[in-house]
């Protein structure tokens, strides 16, 4: 990308969002379609058991685990990979507005953006 | 049945809600809980995780279009995001003290009166005057393409539309879904917002308000990769058909009846809640 040496506008914003957006989806749908397909390639014969609800173990829930698993092959993990990527991509968003403001020199939403992302962020 | 035959029925039951949510515009996240729960026998728990991932998947990818359009009024979003997502967030750390008995009811209340909601006459945009103190101070008064030229739009009750926003958001979070008939009602009826604008910018900011609650949702384990694997690529691939299908505005029919399946899956939902088989 070549750097720009006019004053950021919205209409720039706005693009890089779209962008965002798009490819964040795109990756996170390939990731999923790969382990998906391993998922089902060591899993596809056996029974599901979705009715009772047992909760994720640790390795679904955490990223040192999660890594260690997809390292090992495993399909679950891999597929679950991408939806942080999926869920990363509209915080993501956020991460780029607060930028877009400060080079805006917006004040007021950059503190409005910047409180968004503490209240997601809170959570993980 | 196996894993392999389960996941490719998921996938095309979630395809089919994606395609019909996407083309009557009543977003394919609603039917995709009862579908869970009642065809697929899946735990409620699970089911909302599952629906949360989606919704986050279908709004990107329906966002990443419409921002670039210019139709999506950013800085209304970002603001209205502070309710959603606080929201989320409450209503996320309630739905594991209330029993999924209750959970069941309620949102069979709610797929209903989304349903109702989508065939509601909308107040009228307002494009003259200067807008409050408030919508000048937020930058909230704003323009948007028509066929006929920019056209510029004011934002009445900000007050009243973050609150049902906040609302909006509990939903969200409680439920798993994006709650989009309820920001159309805050953004249409409370805040004068033209439909198209309203309607793209609630689809903005539904993958934040999501991701805001999913935060809880995965930590205590309610996300399951091999049921979002085919719901999440059958939902994306199903509302992306549709986008491509929808370019005149002939779907009053089809649209009565998705009304008409939302509504039996409601009553459904609520009848298993009541006799607590969910």
């Amino acid at each position: 990308m070549s750097l720009p040496r006019k004053k950021i506008t919205d209409t720039d914003l706005e693009k890089l969002i779209g962008q965002l957006l798009r490819y964040g989806v795109l990756l996170s749908s390939v990731i999923v379609v790969i382990g998906g397909m391993a998922y089902l390639w060591r899993h596809g014969r056996e029974q599901p058991q979705f009715h009772v609800f047992k909760g994720e173990p640790e390795k679904m829930r955490k990223a040192g685990p999660l890594f260690r698993a997809i390292l090992n092959g495993e399909g679950r993990p891999f597929i679950q990979l991408g939806l942080f990527v999926l869920i990363a991509t509209p915080i993501l968003r956020i991460v780029f507005s607060i930028f877009g403001y400060l080079l805006e020199k917006d004040y007021l939403y950059l503190a409005i953006t910047l409180t968004v992302l503490a209240v997601i962020l809170w959570n993980f | 049945m196996t894993i392999l035959l389960f996941t490719l029925a998921l996938f095309v039951g979630a395809l089919a809600a994606g395609l019909l949510g996407s083309l009557t515009g009543l977003g394919g996240g609603v039917v995709l809980i009862p579908l869970l729960t009642l065809v697929f026998k899946v735990d409620i728990h699970y089911a909302i995780g599952t629906s949360l991932v989606s919704v986050i998947a279908t709004s990107s990818g329906a966002a990443a279009a419409y921002v670039r359009e210019g139709i999506t009024n950013i800085r209304l979003g970002m603001f209205l995001e502070l309710a959603t997502t606080i929201g989320a967030v409450c209503g996320a750390w309630l739905s594991s003290w209330l029993s999924t008995s209750f959970i069941a009811v309620l949102f069979g209340v709610i797929l209903i009166l989304s349903a109702a909601i989508s065939f509601f006459k909308l107040a009228d945009p307002v494009s003259t005057g200067q807008g409050s103190p408030l919508s000048r101070l937020l930058k909230l008064n704003s323009s948007y393409p028509t066929p006929e030229g920019e056209k510029s739009y004011i934002v009445k009750n900000v007050i009243g539309g973050f609150f049902m926003m906040n609302i909006a958001g509990v939903i969200s979070g409680l439920l798993g879904i994006g709650s989009g008939a309820l920001k159309v009602i805050a953004m249409d009826n409370v805040m004068r917002i033209p439909f198209k604008v309203s309607t793209t910018t609630s689809n903005f900011m539904i993958g934040v308000t999501a991701a805001a609650s999913v935060g809880v949702y995965l930590s205590r384990g309610y996300i399951d990769p091999g049921l979002s694997m085919p719901v999440m690529l059958g939902v994306l691939l199903g509302a992306f058909m549709g986008s491509r299908i929808l370019t005149t505005a002939k779907t009053s029919s089809l649209k009565i009846l998705f009304a008409m399946v939302i509504l039996v899956l409601a009553v459904e939902m609520m009848y298993n809640g009541l006799t607590h088989k969910i």
